[in-house]
């Protein structure tokens, strides 16, 4: 590495990078400091208390919508990948490489088209009148509309999980792809069946795509908003719906920036855990 | 043969709630829902008439071009410095450039606006979206581009410079062509996400609102349904419509770079 070389280059990152410190960096810094200021009705009084984290801590609703927030991510990421992960060993393992592409392309597309407009059509699909309860009425199979399947949690989940899709598929194709065919040769020549070859050698290399499509989806989940709204009725409301309560409706930013912090940490914190769980993991078998 | 039954299931998963939308946009009923009643075009004809909608849609065309050009800009940077040189801190910087990827948006919205709002206490405008838009948008320009910059030779542009061109001219000549469809690619992926935008839109624009924030207005209204069911109609067949030329360009810019296709551009 030459001192050209590199200076040439942190020049060429420069932009992007003091574009995401001003715009990224500097705001998470004043969301932390903004959460130990109060409101005092239509002013922020600037001195630093730990009086949002003392409310946050002692009103139970708060620790209740952390809870549910952090059970529904990982109901929908449990979920998301393990339903992906044939999708993508599939493509991986029995789509010609020509037509990978195609079908990656086919998976990202629903992601990419209007987010609010597909989450209300779950709610079209899922509704009393909607498509699921009259198709079961219509085949006889039911006779009143089923309700349990909207306004409440597994409603937010079915949602979500299908939103989180092709985030969940691509990790773990990426790993399927790096795996060396001729492993699975030379464990098949060594006796081992085609499933015990899959439980012994492609699943457990495919371990770090798994754990990547986990993170991602479980850090933008904790933080969704429209689904919850639309989908959670009162019973399936989640963190980010109190954050925007408070930040827009309440007149509340400061516990509102607490609240995001909080949520912030406890999905850091869960990453964080799951990351060292895979190093472990990942040394224990080399 | 049961994983591509699995496979294909899962594609009609992932298409149902689409598939849907053009029905109820062409359904003559104003409840959303089965059995259907008879075919219009008249929800599609209220689109033309109303005026609200019109400046919405106005707003986001120019957040969203501004977040094509500017994060692309932002991307083509990070992009070539990534794949051209080393330099100190490489993995943390571009880590943390690409940290908005997985960051939850609410986070990032809510962020800027507490600085925005309460720290520089300015107003909130279009521009305080783009600002975001560029933000989020930058990761998946250079997701997109890196495929495109991966195999370039440096030497190629010192090749250029020896021979007489400047730095600017070398890198005009040289390294954009080749790289040129995945710019067109980046370009049309990051209009498509801003046009998209929910969360971040909706706690950053001041007075006028963004497609997706009117239409968030709209989904209180039952009457007005059928409406966002064309809208979302046209809105749809317009992204998948940018989607597929940007995957051509990308593949095409995969393939001018000598790069072995992986697929997937995230």
């Amino acid at each position: 590495m030459t001192s050209s070389e590199s200076g040439r280059g942190l020049l060429m990152v420069s932009p992007p990078l003091v574009y995401a410190l001003l715009l990224l960096a500097v705001p998470l810094g004043a969301i932390v400091l903004f959460s130990f200021w109060t409101q005092d009705f239509m002013t922020v009084d600037t001195t630093l208390t730990l009086n949002n984290y003392r409310e946050l801590a002692e009103k139970p609703i708060y620790g209740a919508l952390l809870g549910r927030s952090v059970y529904v991510s990982a109901c929908v990421t449990v979920v998301t990948v393990i339903a992906a992960y044939p999708v993508a060993y599939f493509v991986s393992f029995h789509v010609r490489p020509a037509r990978k592409s195609l079908w990656l392309f086919l998976i990202t597309i629903p992601f990419w088209t209007s987010y609010l407009i597909r989450v209300f059509l779950w709610k079209v699909i899922l509704g009393y009148n909607g498509v699921v309860n009259s198709g079961l009425i219509n085949a006889g199979l039911i006779e009143e509309p089923l309700t349990f399947i909207l306004y409440n949690v597994n409603a937010v989940i079915i949602a979500l999980a299908h939103a989180f899709a092709p985030f969940a598929i691509l990790p773990i194709f990426v790993a399927l792809e790096k795996i060396d065919r001729s492993l699975l040769e030379a464990s098949q020549d060594l006796g081992e069946s085609k499933l015990m070859t899959f439980l012994r050698v492609t699943l457990p290399l495919s371990v770090p795509g798994v754990v990547a499509a986990v993170l991602i989806v479980f850090i933008p989940t904790i933080g969704d908003y429209v689904t919850p709204e639309l989908m959670g009725g009162a019973g399936g409301k989640l963190v980010a719906n109190m954050i925007q309560t408070q930040f827009l409706a309440l007149n509340n930013a400061p516990l509102g920036a607490a609240l995001a912090v909080v949520a912030m940490l406890s999905v850091t914190a869960i990453s964080l855990v799951l990351i060292l769980l895979n190093r472990r993991w990942l040394r224990g078998r080399t | 043969m049961s994983l591509r039954i699995y496979a294909i299931a899962y594609l009609v998963f992932l298409y149902a709630p689409i598939a849907l939308l053009p029905i109820f946009a062409f359904n003559d009923a104003t409840i959303i829902a089965f059995p259907l009643s008879g075919a219009t075009t008249k929800w599609f004809g209220e689109l033309w008439t109303t005026t609200a909608l019109h400046a919405a849609l106005k707003n986001s065309l120019f957040i969203a071009c501004m977040t094509a050009v500017l994060s692309t800009l932002l991307g083509i940077c990070a992009a070539r410095a990534g794949a051209m040189y080393r330099f100190p801190a490489k993995a943390g910087i571009m880590g943390f450039i690409m940290l908005p990827l997985v960051l939850p948006e609410i986070i990032v919205a809510v962020s800027l606006l507490v600085v925005v709002v309460q720290i520089l206490d300015l107003g909130l405008s279009n521009w305080t979206i783009i600002t975001a838009h560029v933000l989020i948008c930058t990761p998946f320009s250079i997701a997109i581009l890196n495929g495109a910059f991966q195999n370039l030779d440096p030497s190629m542009e010192e090749a250029a410079m020896d021979l007489g061109e400047s730095r600017f001219s070398a890198f005009r000549l040289v390294t954009l062509p080749p790289v040129m469809p995945g710019i067109v690619a980046s370009l049309l992926i990051t209009f498509t996400i801003s046009l998209d935008e929910f969360i971040i839109a909706f706690f950053l624009s001041g007075s006028e609102p963004t497609l997706p924030v009117y239409i968030w207005g709209l989904l209180r209204f039952p009457k007005s349904l059928p409406v966002v069911m064309a809208l979302g109609t046209l809105l749809v067949a317009l992204s998948i419509l940018l989607l597929t030329i940007a995957e051509i360009l990308r593949r095409r810019g995969m393939s001018r770079a000598g790069v072995n296709d992986k697929g997937g551009f995230l």
